[in-house]
């Protein structure tokens, strides 16, 4: 039998059985659009945790103090201070801006409306350049601004919303805790970016939030704590160098070693490495289900080959009595599940590739669909429809011709 | 004998089923002849072996020991792909129950043969329109189209027969071919099996009816496994094998 013939007696053994034929194919069906749909929204995932990554801003250190208090009227033991990035500025080589952040939380009112526990945020004028931060109204304050501790502020673009509606809010007064502050700009919309939500926070002169909100007694003597230096490196720069400059720049001033150091300092490549990592955990994850799903897609095609089989036990034993040999047999079966399962996974494709377009359309999740992940999935079926079918043609090859012809 | 081709020649064929204390002799030393053109019926009591050996002679099974001479060539030791290729080239075996693909047209049903031909392999136009003179041959060209549950029991008949002729075997097996028809159809059916035999085809053809079998030119009777006698149009003859056989058994 050539194959071209084979091939016409499986398509129309298919037709012959339209319904189990399709049900056949439905384990391979879903199995094809899982792996896709999956797939898509891993890679959608992750080009959503790109994007984030980029917006952070470029080139940025993160220096981050690692804080230790002691009990009520103790120094708090080691952090960063508000020195420490001066020193930095002026003591290493290659960067091309220091931002100071130092944050605390207050109830916010305006009129009527009062919000608490918003974050307030007190930093420098480098501070949207290196975070990617866009003014929409008004101004970002100037040095002069923190110099001379003037009681301005900008704030976050959701903040604004729930504040002050839709009326304008520069040049309005709001009160933060006990300080009266004019608000001199609103920031654009920039939304999530990991866990910190840029939309929802009032920024003032960090010299502002030393004074009036964080205020510490010991602050004479050991400078102003602060939460985060960002150093902007230069992008020619070596970066690793960078690191090690500042970080036996700071271990000197701090008087600690390296091991005991009361500070980190991580880059933007540290934290793509982390989330790359989780992502490629959840895709490893996506894809074992995917993958388990087309297995029992095959299992269910060897199901209903082997009821095939038995169901046509006597189509086998006429074929063989006028001259089909086991050969023939094993490739008339093995040519129907492979048939089946190349239908079913073109089906499973535009199943999944829709599935997956759907998907991306009516949830927040973001779905990206690739070439590769079509050919995966659909490579993938027709080896399962290979490797699950040659089990029941191989059993029906074997068939004795005239115990097959007395199967009633 | 004369000293026409022999195209079945069998030594010493025995069958049994089974193994142990339950093994049943199907047959039990078969030794027969038959030559080209010849019409043989084979006749006995149910379960004398009669199917047993048209297996064996069908090349649907082989015998448990002795030997099988088709058309010249010893078959009983050809495995599973050469004895598929034998019944594809020699034999046409046509079934009491029809055997035709359901849902499956007429010519289909007789093309079939066509499909595992290797030896003469035929382009698919060549094999429809054999196909379509074997149909012609049985009276069956206007049908071609039908499929077996569209026609009538003689008419499945029919078209198995074409089926059974399409590769110009050299020889045809019947197992009670009417075995499943009323009267007329029957009669139909053997008209058809003598004009076949008149034109050269030969066959050996079980069968219940002792009138249908008195039309052939021989009738082989078996007895639980063995030849009990042969008769030669209608003169009864003994042939010396049948002590024999028990002896060397
Ligand atoms: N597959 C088989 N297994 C066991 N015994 C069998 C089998 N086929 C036939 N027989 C036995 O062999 C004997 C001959 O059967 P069979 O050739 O069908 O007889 P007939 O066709 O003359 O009625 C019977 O006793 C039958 O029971
Ligand atoms: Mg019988």
């Amino acid at each position: 039998m050539k194959p071209t013939e084979a091939l016409t007696i499986a398509w129309e053994a298919i037709l012959k059985n339209k319904i189990r034929s399709f049900l056949t194919m439905l384990g391979i069906i879903i199995g094809v659009a899982a792996v896709i749909i999956m797939v898509a929204i891993s890679a959608g995932t992750e080009a959503t945790i790109q994007e984030q990554i980029t917006s952070l801003g470029s080139n940025l250190v993160f220096v981050q103090g690692a804080m230790m208090r002691g009990g009520p009227g103790q120094a708090p033991q080691g952090g960063l201070v508000y020195d420490d990035a001066a020193a930095i500025e002026t003591g290493v080589d290659g960067i091309t801006a220091v931002v100071v952040e130092q944050n605390s939380s207050e109830t916010i009112k305006y009129g009527d409306v009062i919000l608490e526990n918003v974050e307030i945020l007190g930093t420098t004028v480098g501070f949207p350049s290196v975070r990617d931060m866009e003014i929409a109204d008004g101004r970002y304050f100037n040095d002069q601004e923190i110099e001379r501790k003037s009681k301005v502020a900008v704030i976050g673009y959701s903040l604004a919303q729930e504040l002050f509606g839709e009326s304008n809010p520069v040049g309005q007064y709001v009160k933060v805790g006990n300080t009266k502050l004019a608000v001199i700009g609103v920031f654009k919309e920039k939304g999530l970016v990991g866990n910190t939500d840029f939309d929802s926070r009032i920024y003032l002169p960090i010299s502002v939030v030393f004074q009036k909100f964080t205020p510490s007694m010991f602050a004479r003597f050991m400078g102003d704590s602060v939460r985060m230096i960002y150093v902007e490196v230069d992008p020619d720069a070596n970066l690793d160098n960078i690191i090690t400059q500042i970080e036996l720049l700071l271990v000197k001033r701090h008087d600690v070693t390296l091991d005991s150091a009361d500070f980190s300092v991580t880059t933007q490549q540290d934290i793509i490495s982390t989330q790359e990592s989780t992502t490629s955990a959840f895709r490893s994850l996506l894809a074992w289900v995917a993958g388990v799903s087309l297995i029992v897609g095959g299992i269910g095609i060897m199901n209903i080959m082997l009821v095939s089989v038995t169901e046509r036990t006597r189509e086998i034993g006429i074929r063989q009595s006028v001259g089909a040999t086991p050969n023939d047999i094993r490739l008339q079966f093995l040519t129907e599940a492979l048939l089946l399962s190349i239908i079913g996974g073109l089906i499973g494709v535009l199943v999944g590739v829709g599935g997956a377009y759907i998907f991306g359309a009516l949830s927040d999740m973001r779905t990206v669909i690739s070439a590769s992940s079509i050919l995966l999935a659909f490579g993938s079926s027709a080896i399962v429809g290979a490797f699950f079918g040659y089990y029941p043609a191989n059993q029906a090859s074997k068939l004795d011709p005239i115990e097959a012809l007395r199967y009633e | 004998m004369s000293t026409a081709h022999i195209i079945i020649k069998t030594v010493d064929i025995t069958q049994v089923y089974g193994m142990g204390d339950i093994s049943v002799a199907a047959l039990r030393g078969i030794n027969i002849q038959i030559q080209q053109g010849e019409f043989v019926a084979i006749m006995g009591p149910s379960g004398s072996g009669k199917s047993t050996l048209m297996h064996i002679l069908g090349c649907l099974s082989q015998p448990t020991s002795g030997q099988y001479f088709l058309d010249g060539e010893d078959v009983s030791h050809l495995n599973k792909i050469q004895l598929a290729t034998v019944r594809n080239q020699k034999i046409g075996f046509i079934f009491q129950a029809y055997n035709l693909l359901a849902r499956t047209t007429a010519l289909q049903n007789v093309s079939l043969p066509l499909l595992y031909n290797r030896v003469n392999p035929k382009t698919k136009e060549d094999g429809l329109e054999k196909a379509r003179n074997m149909l012609e041959l049985v009276g069956l060209e206007t049908r071609a189209n039908h499929q077996p549950h569209e026609l009538s029991g003689g008419q499945q008949q029919r078209v198995a027969i074409a089926r059974a002729l399409v590769n110009d075997p050299v020889m045809v097996i019947a197992d009670e071919p009417t075995g499943n028809l009323d009267t007329r159809s029957g009669t139909e059916i053997m008209n058809l099996l003598h004009q076949l035999n008149e034109q050269g085809t030969t066959i050996v053809m079980v069968t219940h009816d002792p009138k249908t079998a008195a039309h052939t030119q021989r009738t082989i009777n078996l007895v639980d496994g063995l030849v009990d006698s042969i008769t030669h149009n209608g003169r009864h003859s003994t042939q010396p094998v049948g002590e024999a056989q028990h002896e060397t058994h």
